[in-house]
């Protein structure tokens, strides 16, 4: 087992400050106004994931899933409940190197995450700080940067590398470590669509081949589609739990959460109700709606 | 980008491919050897020495030429200084309360070699060195100081992200510039004071992106296991070769020749 999340919350202080406290107009302390609440940003979670898992949890802005994510490597400590990761518990300040260097995070802004000058220097980073021998480190360094195909750009300026290129990097970075678990936290949000589909290829690649556990944060439901398992998270709490395709096809829920469906299962679902059809929502992949549509247009009505 | 005094000029000689540390320790020594100097002669062998580097480093002499520009100023004002307030026994001219010796010259002189030199010679280092390895050379120089507790490790990794972030935030200054000019900020009108007045809704977006930078730079690095300088290993090896031996050589025969002739 991967991650083990029992009954885990997690909640944060909001200030507020009090309306009445500004219609009075009278000159007071400030710190008398704020008002503490307690918000939780996570609320009673249960999950497990296995290793070499390829899951994407998915929610909108605010929902908890970034707070999700930094439960992951113990970024953050559930205030209720336990995370398991590999076996360590996160609470336990021993094992928290043990658990980052198997958990790896890519973060949501390409800039903000790239400590070394140089693309080869900043994938050392890792290694450096586990204290890798030289030759190991560079080993290492060289076959990740190559997994993430970025071996042309190695001695090259990340401010000179583009957005999909700088998240390839950072991919790049966490390999080096020998983790089991990445963890991209919004990590395609600020990309175009080319550096999008880059990242996706790299770590769709790295949970096929090197069985690495992947947990894809987005809210973008293209990219839920390529993973074998899906969570939707709203307002802190787990809605649903299943595969990509049984999410789309519980459209409400997905609605609900404040999200949208892809639009191949979009189209399956307008033409089932405006047309009457009968195909299946839980189409992913423009492909194989492709062929769906096909077999439909030469009069077969068994497209199951 | 204009040339300033101790821009790095990528290069293949052998000051380039020589260790920061042997560059720091010797640009550090010919410094201080410098301030010795007290005779012509003297002068005239370091500048020598300097020639000697500056051809072996493959800069254009131009560069190293124009890096000296800024120090016109400076070095006018020492010479004229020390030509009207120097005293001395051989009086050249004496015009109402002005007194020129022939001494406080030769001492002008002197001043105005001596400042020269320092400057190209400190410039050199940089030219010939990256401003990351000499980061690192400075940690590693600095590294004995743990003893008392200075914080080597941690001023160079300060540096050093000080320098990967000198794009970005350049990148980022220019484009609140242009979010401002686009509504209506004007930067380059104006009195002084406004000029710099105007800057003001430049810096503070800048000064607060950067705080933010910096929390998710941090969590970050967190989450790759930094945990300061303890236990970690390096992928910028520093190596001594045969390029250091050969520099080495090449100043311990010029603090010879100072030592011996007391120059």
């Amino acid at each position: 087992m991967m991650f083990d999340l029992k009954n885990v919350s997690f909640s944060y202080e909001e200030t507020e400050r009090e309306p009445e406290y500004e219609k009075r107009g009278k000159k007071i302390n400030i710190d008398e106004t704020l008002i503490p609440s307690k918000v939780f940003a996570v609320e009673n979670l249960n999950f497990t994931i296995k290793k070499g898992e390829f899951v994407a949890i998915v929610g909108r802005n605010g929902s908890g899933k970034s707070t999700c994510a930094k439960l992951l490597n113990g970024l953050l400590l559930p205030e209720n409940g336990t995370v398991i990761v590999d076996s360590f518990d996160t609470k336990n300040s021993e094992f928290i190197w043990e658990i980052r260097s198997r958990v790896g995070m890519v973060f949501q802004n390409p800039d903000n995450q790239i400590i070394g000058t140089t693309v080869e220097e900043d994938v050392a980073f890792g290694p450096e700080n586990l204290g890798v021998p030289y030759f190991e480190m560079v080993e290492r360094v060289n076959s990740a940067i190559e997994t993430v195909g970025l071996s042309d750009h190695k001695s090259r300026e990340p401010h000179l590398l583009s957005g999909g290129q700088k998240q390839r990097v950072a991919i790049a970075g966490i390999l080096a470590m020998k983790p089991k678990c990445i963890v991209l936290d919004e990590a395609t949000a600020m990309l175009d669509p080319i550096g999008r589909r880059e990242v996706i290829k790299v770590i769709t690649k790295l949970n096929k081949e090197h069985n690495i556990t992947v947990v894809l944060i987005t809210h973008h439901m293209d990219e839920v589609a390529k993973a074998q398992r899906a969570i939707l998270i709203d307002k802190g709490k787990m809605v649903f739990d299943g595969t990509p395709g049984e999410l789309f096809s519980h459209r409400e829920e997905v609605y609900e959460a404040g999200l949208e469906t892809p639009q191949v299962s979009q189209l399956f679902y307008l033409l089932n109700k405006e047309e009457g059809f009968n195909l299946p929502e839980d189409t992913i992949d423009v492909d194989t709606a492709c062929a769906r549509l096909e077999a439909l247009l030469k009069g077969d009505n068994h497209v199951h | 980008m204009k040339p300033s005094i101790g821009q790095y000029i990528p290069g293949n000689s052998i000051l380039h491919k020589s260790d920061p540390r042997t560059k720091l320790v010797m640009t550090v020594l010919y410094m201080v050897a410098v301030m010795f100097i007290d005779t012509f002669l003297g002068y005239g062998v370091a500048t020598l020495f300097l020639i000697i580097s500056v051809i072996a480093s493959r800069i254009p002499v131009k560069m190293v030429l124009k890096s000296l520009k800024p120090l016109v100023f400076i070095v006018a004002f020492t010479v004229l200084l020390n030509i009207f307030f120097q005293k001395g026994e051989t009086l050249l001219l004496s015009v109402w309360i002005i007194e020129i010796y022939l001494e406080g010259i030769l001492f002008a002189v002197k001043m105005a070699i001596r400042i020269i030199i320092l400057v190209a010679g400190a410039s050199l280092l940089t030219f010939t060195t990256s401003s990351i390895s000499l980061t690192d050379g400075l940690e590693r120089l600095m590294s004995p100081l743990a003893v008392i507790r200075f914080p080597a490790h941690d001023i160079a990794m300060m540096m050093s992200i000080a320098l990967r972030f000198i794009p970005t935030f350049t990148e980022e200054t220019d484009r609140i510039m242009k979010a401002q000019s686009s509504r209506g900020a004007e930067f380059d009108t104006g009195s002084f004071m406004q000029k710099i007045k105007s800057f003001i809704p430049v810096i503070i977006p800048l000064i607060i992106s950067a705080f933010r930078r910096a929390e998710d730079l941090a969590v970050a690095m967190e989450s790759r296991c930094y945990r300061g300088g303890k236990g970690r290993t390096r992928f910028r090896m520093l190596k001594f070769s045969w390029c250091d031996a050969v520099i080495s050589c090449f100043m311990i025969a010029f603090f010879a020749v100072i030592i011996i002739f007391k120059l």
